[in-house]
Order: C-alpha cells, then structure tokens, then sequence
C-alpha cells in the first residue's frame, strides 16, 4: 500500500523470539474502518432518535442469501396458498363453524322461528285449511278448483324444477341434515351430563362402601379358605415383588461384595499404619459406592420382623419377605392413617360396622391358624394388626380390644427424654423392643422431616443408657443387650459423630470417676458390668485397628489405667480385668499392637494362681504385688474340685453374684479363668511374636510358667491349656539383626546458578500460585476491556459532536442562503420600486 | 531404724525443708546413705537428699551409679514418685563426662523396663532416651550398627548383671524401642519411632512430661477433635458375635 499510509511502531529493542502484532499500523484505512461502521449503526441511531415508529419488512426470506430467488417465489407462493385455503369456506353451509348470536346458534335461530311461523300459524289461524275453506265456502266450484289444482300439483310435478326451486330444496335439505347433527349432538352431551350426574351420587357412596363391601367378601371367604384361594392370594403376593434391573447372579454379587470388602480392607490397613493421617486428612466416609444413605441397610439374616401366631410371638425366620415387607409396612401405614381419619369422621353413621370389627379379627385369626402359605399369612396378620390399631379408637372395652391395646403401633414419635424411652421398651420382650427401635428409626428417617437427625442422634444415647442400665441390673439381662446392639450399629452407621460423641462421654464420665477414686481412696477398684460392656460396645461399632481413631484410642487409654490402677482383691476382680485382657486381644488383633499392660496382668494373675512365697525369677508390677494380702486368689488346694473340674465359659453375670455360689463352684470358676489365662498368654505370644524383643518381653512368663507352676497339679484339661501356651512361647526363634538407622536426606548444598522460571508470558508477573496468577490475569483483563471501552466511547461522542457541527453548519449555511435570496429579492424588489419611482417622478 | 511409712514421710520433705536449715547437713550422710541402701521407694527418695550433700557438700559416694543402676527394677515406671525420680536421674546422667558403657547400660535397662510400662511413663522415657544419645553420641551405635553382624541369636546385654560395665550394653541394639514402635498409643509410637531417624540437635524438654499421668492422657485424647469418625464395615450379629471373637470362647452371657 501507499508508504505514506503506514505509520511504523517503532521498537527500542530488538527482541530474538519475540513477536509483536503492531509494528505496523495504517492509521488512515482503520480510521475509514471505524466512521463507516458508526455510519452505519450510530448514525442511524441518532438519526432515529425521536421516532418510535419502526417498518419492519416481514416479507418471507427478504433478507435470506441462503434461498435463491426463484425458490423463494415459490415458497411465497405456497405461503399464499395456504393462507388463502381456509378462508374459501366461508359461505359453505355445511362448514363446522358456527354463526351465534347472543350466545344461541344463528341456525338454529332461524330454524326455531321458522318453525314456530308455521306452527303459530296454523293454530292461530282458526284451524282451517284451506281445503275445507273451500269445501265449506266454495260451493260447486270448491271441486273444480280442487280439480284444477291437483292437476296444477301434477304439471307442478312433471315440469323439470327451475333453478331456484333446486337451490331451495338444496338449502332445506342441508339445514335439516345439519338440525339431525345439532340435536344428536345436543343429546348425546345431556346423555353424559346426567351419566356424571349419576356417577357423582353414586361415587360417594362407592368411597365410603367399597372397603365395607370388600370386607363382608372376605368375611364371606375366610370362614372356608381353600387351597386354591389361598394359591390365587400366594400369587398375588408374589408378583408385587418387580424387577426393576437384571437380577445379578449369586457370582456377581458375591464378586461385588468381595470388591466392596477389599476396598474397606485396604481402608482400614491405610488407617492402621496411619501413615497418611496428616497427608490425607479427608478420608472417605466408610461406606459402601452404592450405598444410598438412606438408612435402608440390607441385613443378611438377623433382622428379624414381628409376627404373630394364635396372639403368641411368632419367632421365625423370614428372611424372604423382610424387604417385601419393609416397603409395604410403610405403605400401610399411610394408608391406615388416612383411613383412620375417615374412619373418625364416618364413626357415628356406621357404627355398625364398627362392631364388626372385632368379630371380622377373630376370624382372622382361625384362618391363621389353618393356613400355611407363609405370605398369605402375613398378610392377614398385618390386616389384623391394622384392624385391631384403628379399633383402638373405639371406646367399648372388649377382651379382643384389650388386647389390641397392648399391639405395637406403627408409628413411633423419638422419644424426648430418656425416661420416656424407657417407659416406651419397658415390659416388652426382646423382639419387640426391636421393632418398636426399627419403626422409630423407619418413621423418623431424617430423609423425611428436618428435625428427625437430631432426634434420633439423641435416640442413639438413650439406647447406649438402656443397655448400660440393663447390664448393671442385679440380674443383668446380657440377652437383651446382645439384640440391642443390632439397632445401636445401624445407629451409629447413620451418626458417626454424634455416635462417637456419645460414646466419648461415657467414657469421659468412667474415667473420671475412676480418678475420682483414687484421689479419693488412694486406690481405685474395677467398674461395674456396664462399663465393660461399653468397651465391648467400642470395639463392634468402631475399628479398632486405626492408627488414631477419636473413639478407640481414648477407649485404650483407659482400659490400660484399669489395668494399671485397679486393685485386684476379689475374684470378680480377676474376671473383670481378664475380660479387660481379652478386649485388649480384640482391639488389637488385627494391628498387632503392642500392649505392655496386657502381659503384666497375665503375669500377676498367674502369680496370684501360685502359692504364696515362690523363689522369684520374676518381677510383678502394679497393681499386683510379690507380697502381701492379696495373693493365692486363684489357688486351688482342692483335691475334689480339682478333679471335676470342667472347662466352661465363665458367665458374666458372676461379676454381681458371686457369693450366692458355693464353694465348688468358686474353685471352678478360678479353674476357668486360669484356663483363660493360658489361652490368653498362648494368643499374646502368636500376636506378638514378630517383634523383635519379644523373647524379652515374655522372659517373665516363661519363667513363672517353667519354674514355679505346680503343673502336675492341676487336671489333665488344664494341663493341655497350659503346654500349649507353652508350646507358642518357646518354640520361637531367636533372632536380632543390629539396628540401623533411616539414612538422612543429603540437604542439598548451596547453589549459585541462576534459577530458571519457565516464562509463559512476556510482560507478566511470574511469582504467585496458579490461584493467584490467574486472578491478577483477569484483573488485567478486565483493566484493558475497560480501557477499550472508554476509548470506543470517546470516539462514539466524537463522532457524534462532529455529526452535529455538520448538521448545524448545514442548517446555518441552508438559513443564510435563504436570507441572502430573501435580501436579493427584497433588493430587487426595492430597485423596481425605485425604478418605478424615478419613472414616475421623471414623468 | 525407722518404720518404712515414716521413712518415707521425712524423707519426702527432707531435702527442702530440713537440709537447708542445717548447720551440718553432712550429719545427714548416714542416715540417707543407709535409706539408700534400703530399696525400693525409700531409696528413690533418698536419691534426692544425697543428691544435695554431693552436689553442695562434696560428699564422695562410691559406685554411686552401679548403686543407682541396680536402682533401676520393673516397678519404677509404676511408683508415685516417679516424676522426681527420673528428674533427678536426668541431672546425674546429663555430665558429659560419663563414660559410654555407663550411659549405654542406662539406655538399655531403660528401655529394656520400658517393655512394661504404662503409656504415660513410655510418653516420658522416650524423649529421655533420646536426650541421652543427644548427650552421648558414642552410644549412638544402640540405634545405629552398620557395620555389625547381619544376625544374632541372643541380645548380648545381661540384664541380671549388676554392674553396668559389665553388661555389654554397647554391643547391644535397642530392639525394646524398635517394638515400642508397635504401641497402641499412637503418642508412644510416634515418640519411639523418632529414634529410627537421626536425632536433631536440640534435646527435648522433658520436664513437662515427667508428671503425666494417665488421666491427663486421656483427657488429651477426648478433647481431640476429629474430621470424621471411621466405622467399623463388619456387620454386628449380637455381643460376642463377631468372627473368632475371643469373648465368645471364654464368656457366656448368662
């Protein structure tokens, strides 16, 4: 282009690599650029500034390039046709559109009047036809003329109809044709309106019958169930059951469980090393990819459901219908809350029926008692249940009603406080303390109203008191704690932090008490049968195997400090600290952590089996003692009892009632528990033989057992215990390789080289995380949109001001040019005159 | 002479209120000479009032730390006045003048003891180890052998012997520290396992450690607050109802 044209940027320096868009800028052809476009969308903006009227052309691809001219006539034309086509129908008579007029049809109007006409006509009109009239008034003529005009008639009938006669016809006929539609019509929509009518009446009556009508049918059934109803019923049933995907074979599922077991394994293994615990502080929740955390948690076979059998608990398995009955139990209970309102308002209008109730219970329950099929049976005994809860309403007292009262119902509010929990289980067997804790679970599920999670996390440490409560009992009742922990998992699966809390508190609370104690009395003593159970609890609600678990690891501390601190003088004593032992094995049976307290009380509760004043290769630590009160708790002199003795399961709940036992059987259970020692030692020594001083560490042990162990004493049973614990503690080899320390990272000496930054961007600040670059990218960004912005605007205003000046400069010229003319003329004008003047004057 | 309770009381009190208003403390020197040859508890605390007249009176005791070596039994990681104990342990060993094997045979007995300790005592005695390889690089070669024999059939250390020279301490490794890696409390494993890396320079301060006890140690752990709280996967089937459960075998629920 023209060198004049081009302006060149220069550069300062010279730059290897660098590559600039603007070296070269043609100032006059970018200018030209930009008044043409304002031309084109400023202008005309300003141009249109005052006017609100808009042409918008609507023609059909004016403005498209894409059609070419001969295709968009055509599809003008087609357009045009189309929209001509419906209009030509206007004056069709036989046309669907209707002319009305007030609302009426125009037709129909004119067909009514002319009906009318006519009728009024000949009724008002003296009832003379115009035969008769002739007849009567025409005399002889009368039947000429009668003549003439049938023969007139018959002229009439042969000529050939004129035009307008056809056109007559063809009108009457088409609006007959069209009254026929209109009245048909007209009738068929009476039809459906009384049908409605009807169906309306009758519908009321249906909603309030049906259930009745159903039940009298069952009534009628049930005295006589035969088998085929009974299979009719089973297959009902059975088909409520819907696939909803391919079912999985038993291998995949197997496979997937397997999966899901592995990925919790390496879980739990990543835990106990606790390696990653500051490095990945978020863990991922334990549990399962397709858990929906819905609290729906699939048990395998030990959820059991209530039913019932001639009014006796019905304690069978019934693993097949349990999820069938789950969902359908919640079904039920919507529906039965809503029959149970209209039940309330029909109360008094059919008392009648009420009365049946009852009766239609009991038949229920013979058919019970014949029918086998299992989910035919549950059926009835839900609709039992169900009858038997919404009679409860009803006021006459009745033995069945009675009994109705002490059923289970439905639904359950979270209790507030825990004397109402208690109140709400006491006096209930096992199973249906169960039920009522699924069913408070089920209707409070947090899925369903806001404050349901804070309920039932409170629910969670109600039942944790229960249980605690329940095992201090002078009997305790270790059964019922054994099924409470069922629902107690799935709690605490629900609420981990709020389970864990929980827990913590109680152990808070055990610990310091057990501080309090010592403080006090300088001496501490083991706590009672709950506390113990709550550790057991710990260690089937938590894993046990973390590294640092917020739950476990105080729960360790403080069985060590029993360990430590508590005085042993009785034998309850004794059995508590080797329960305290055996959940010291369990806790760390999958970490194989080393528990120091655990071989010292071994250790003590052998030497308190010994007789007192044994030669010494050992030492005992607290709170056992070489000498003194305490010792030979766990000797037997007994020749007798040593003899029958027998290796039995110490029972727990001895740990209260002791003393009612006799003689023998204290020795027996001291037996027992030296039994459980052996077994305990013999399992410490397979968890701890990896370490490399174990041999130190069961020195002890091996000596109390070797040397001073009166072994040929005790019965045969317990000499097996004995050697095979012995067996695990010595044949193990002895091996210690030096120990050598990590070798310490080289640090890195100090280095002079420049550093190297890889530059992305010339011109940019380098320093700062990604976070930050990328922010202070998009402040600059958005500094230059504005710069440019302000600049387009500037130009815009330009623009516009020099639009203006032209205008006013074309306006002002336009004026003065008129002014000029108007002057010429006026000063023609005025020479004329004094032209005129002059001539005149002259003359 | 004396009832071991009284013993136990004077001398509790003895070495900050009767030694410094003495005109003759050494008149002291035979009564706790033969306190420390007692044993047991009224010798740890002897250990303080004796630790005065040497320090302030110059009194010479023989084999004071072959004495205070054979102080060293399984019970004093579990007696009350373990604190002061291993305060006044600490300031004996913290001469750099010790001889190594002497040193050495501490750190193994220590640690040997240490295998029946309760937490809290463990919590202490490790950084008290460790302060004392600070203190006596030579005995470095307990954690640290590289050169040594790939494999040994028995610790060379004798534990019953009762001099420390004689115990062949420094042949020895610390293999007592190395299971002690494997604690349940996570603290005392973490506290062991810095014996596995070279030590730092600095020596741990252990005098906010000597008075630990175990509830402070379990209030330390309640008031930790967790991000979220592992579950146990394995489905509960009752009490005792898990896979080989122990409880099952020894306990009945009756």
């Amino acid at each position: 282009s023209n060198p004049f044209e081009v302006k060149v940027n220069r550069q300062k320096f010279d730059i290897l690599g660098r590559k600039t868009k603007n070296d070269v800028g043609l100032p006059g052809v970018s200018r030209s650029k930009a008044i043409k476009k304002r031309n084109q969308t400023l202008l005309k903006e300003y141009k249109e500034r005052e006017k609100t009227n808009v042409f918008k052309d609507k023609r059909f691809g004016e403005y498209n390039t894409k059609i070419t001219p001969e295709e968009k006539m055509i599809r003008r034309f087609t357009l045009e046709r189309q929209q001509n086509y419906g209009k030509k129908n206007i004056y069709n008579l036989n046309e669907d559109e209707e002319l009305t007029h007030y609302g009426q049809s125009l037709a129909e109007i004119e067909k009514l009047n002319d009906i009318v006409d006519s009728d009024s006509d000949t009724e008002e009109r003296g009832t003379l036809s115009a035969e008769l009239t002739a007849a009567h008034f025409g005399g002889g003529g009368g039947l000429l003329r009668k003549k003439v005009s049938s023969e007139q008639q018959d002229e009439e009938e042969e000529k050939p109809k004129s035009r307008k006669e056809l056109i007559e016809e063809m009108i009457a006929k088409s609006k007959q044709e069209k009254q026929e539609r209109q009245t048909r019509r007209e009738s068929a929509l009476e039809l459906t309106e009384k049908l409605d009518k009807d169906w309306k009446e009758i519908q009321t009556l249906i909603a309030h019958k049906t259930p009745k009508s159903e039940r009298k049918d069952k009534e009628a059934e049930k005295p006589k169930p035969d088998e085929y109803d009974m299979i009719v019923r089973e297959l009902g049933f059975e088909m409520k059951a819907k696939p909803s995907e391919r079912l999985k074979t038993e291998e995949e599922l197997a496979k997937e469980e397997q999966a899901r077991l592995q990925k919790l394994e390496a879980d739990r293994l990543r835990r106990m090393r606790g390696i990653d615990e500051e490095a990945n502080k978020k863990r991922p929740s334990h549990m399962s990819a397709d858990d929906l955390a819905d609290g729906f948690i699939l048990d395998k076979d030990d959820r059991r459901l209530l039913s019932y059998k001639d009014g006796k608990i019905n304690i069978e398995n019934e693993e097949e219908e349990e999820e069938e009955e789950g969902e359908e139990e919640e079904e039920e209970e919507g529906e039965e809350e809503d029959n149970e309102n209209e039940e309330e308002s029909q109360e008094e209008s059919a008392g009648e029926d009420e009365e049946d109730d009852p009766a239609d219970g009991h038949s229920d329950l013979e058919s019970d008692l014949e029918s086998e099929g299992e989910a035919a049976e549950n059926k009835e005994e839900k609709k039992h249940k169900a009858n038997e809860n919404k009679s409860q309403n009803v006021e006459k007292l009745d033995p069945k009603r009675e009994a109705a009262k002490s059923e289970l119902p439905y639904t359950f509010a979270v209790p507030e406080s825990y004397e109402t929990f208690k109140s709400l289980l006491a006096g209930r067997t096992i199973e249906q303390q169960l039920t009522i804790l699924e069913r408070i679970q089920k209707c409070n599920h947090p899925s369903l109203a806001v404050g349901n999670k804070a309920k039932l996390e409170k629910l969670f440490g109600f039942l944790l008191e229960y249980i605690g409560e329940l095992a201090t009992l002078d009997l305790p009742e270790l059964r019922t704690i054994d099924k409470l922990v069922l629902p107690l998992y799935n709690l605490c699966q629900m609420f981990p932090e709020a389970a864990s809390d929980s827990i913590k508190f109680i152990l808070r609370d055990a610990a310091h008490d057990l501080e309090e104690v010592i403080e006090v009395r300088g001496r501490a003593t083991f706590p009672g049968l709950d506390t113990l159970i709550y550790l057991k609890i710990v260690s089937l609600l938590f894993p046990t195997s973390d590294f640092w678990h917020p739950v476990v690891t105080p729960a360790f501390v403080y069985m060590s400090q029993l360990l430590t601190k508590c005085r042993i003088t009785t034998l309850q004593d004794v059995i508590k600290g080797l329960f305290i032992c055996c959940l010291f094995l369990e806790y760390v049976s999958l970490s194989r952590r080393f528990v120091p307290e655990l071989i010292n009380f071994l250790l003590g509760v052998l030497h308190i089996s010994l007789p007192k004043n044994q030669a010494q290769g050992y030492t005992v630590v607290h709170p056992f003692t070489p000498v003194g009160k305490n010792l030979e708790l766990l000797l037997v002199c007994d020749q007798e009892d040593l003899k029958s003795w027998e290796k039995q399961n110490v029972p727990l709940s001895i740990v209260t009632r002791l003393n009612e036992t006799s003689r023998t059987e204290i020795n027996h259970t001291r037996l027992s528990c030296l039994a459980l020692c052996f077994d305990l030692i013999k399992k410490c020594a397979v968890l701890y033989e990896s370490l490399p001083s174990f041999h130190e560490i069961m020195h002890p042990v091996r000596i109390l057992l070797t040397q001073h162990m009166p072994i040929n004493e005790y019965p045969e049973k317990m000499q097996e215990w004995y050697h095979s614990a012995l067996k695990e503690l010595e044949n193990k080899v002895k091996h210690y390789t030096p120990l050598i320390c990590e070798k310490k990272k080289p640090v890195p000496l100090k280095q002079y080289t420049p550093k190297i930054v890889k530059v992305l961007e010339f011109g940019k600040k380098q320093a700062g995380s990604k976070k930050e670059q990328e922010r202070k990218q998009l402040i600059q960004r958005h500094k230059r949109e504005l710069k440019g912005a302000i600049r387009e605007i500037r130009k815009d205003n330009q623009y516009l001001a020099r639009m203006q000046l032209s205008e006013i400069m074309e306006r002002d010229a336009a004026r003065k040019r008129k002014v000029k003319e108007l002057l010429g003329s006026l000063a023609t004008q005025e020479g004329e005159w004094k032209a005129m003047k002059r001539k005149k004057w002259k003359n | 002479q004396l009832p071991p309770g009284l013993y136990k009381k004077v001398l509790v009190i003895l070495h900050d209120s009767v030694l410094p208003y003495m005109n003759e403390p050494t008149l002291m020197m035979d009564f706790l000479t033969v306190a420390y040859g007692i044993g047991g508890a009224i010798s740890l605390l002897a250990l303080n009032g004796l630790f005065i007249l040497i320090h302030q009176h110059n009194l010479e005791y023989p084999d004071f730390y072959k004495k205070l070596y054979s102080l060293l039994d399984p019970s004093i990681y579990h007696v009350k006045y373990r604190a002061r104990f291993f305060h006044l342990t600490d300031l004996f060993l913290s001469s750099s003048h010790l001889p190594a094997y002497l040193v050495a045979a501490f750190i193994k007995r220590l640690a040997r003891l240490a295998l029946t300790a309760p937490p809290e005592a463990l919590l202490m005695i490790l950084p008290f180890i460790c302060n004392l390889f600070r203190r006596h690089p030579a005995c470095r070669v307990l954690v640290h052998r590289p050169g040594g024999p790939a494999d040994m059939s028995e610790d060379p250390y004798v534990m019953e012997e009762k001099e420390p020279s004689e115990s062949r301490a420094l042949q020895s490794s610390l293999w007592e520290i190395q299971s002690l890696q494997n604690h349940y409390h996570p603290d005392v494993a973490k506290a062991a396992a810095v014996l596995n890396q070279s030590l730092s320079e600095m020596e741990d301060d252990i005098s906010g450690l000597l008075e630990l006890s175990a509830s402070e140690l379990f209030d330390r752990e309640v008031k930790k607050k967790a991000v979220d709280v592992p579950l146990e996967f394995e489905q509960v089937r009752g009490l005792f109802g898990k896979k080989n459960d122990i409880f099952a075998e020894h306990f009945s629920l009756d």
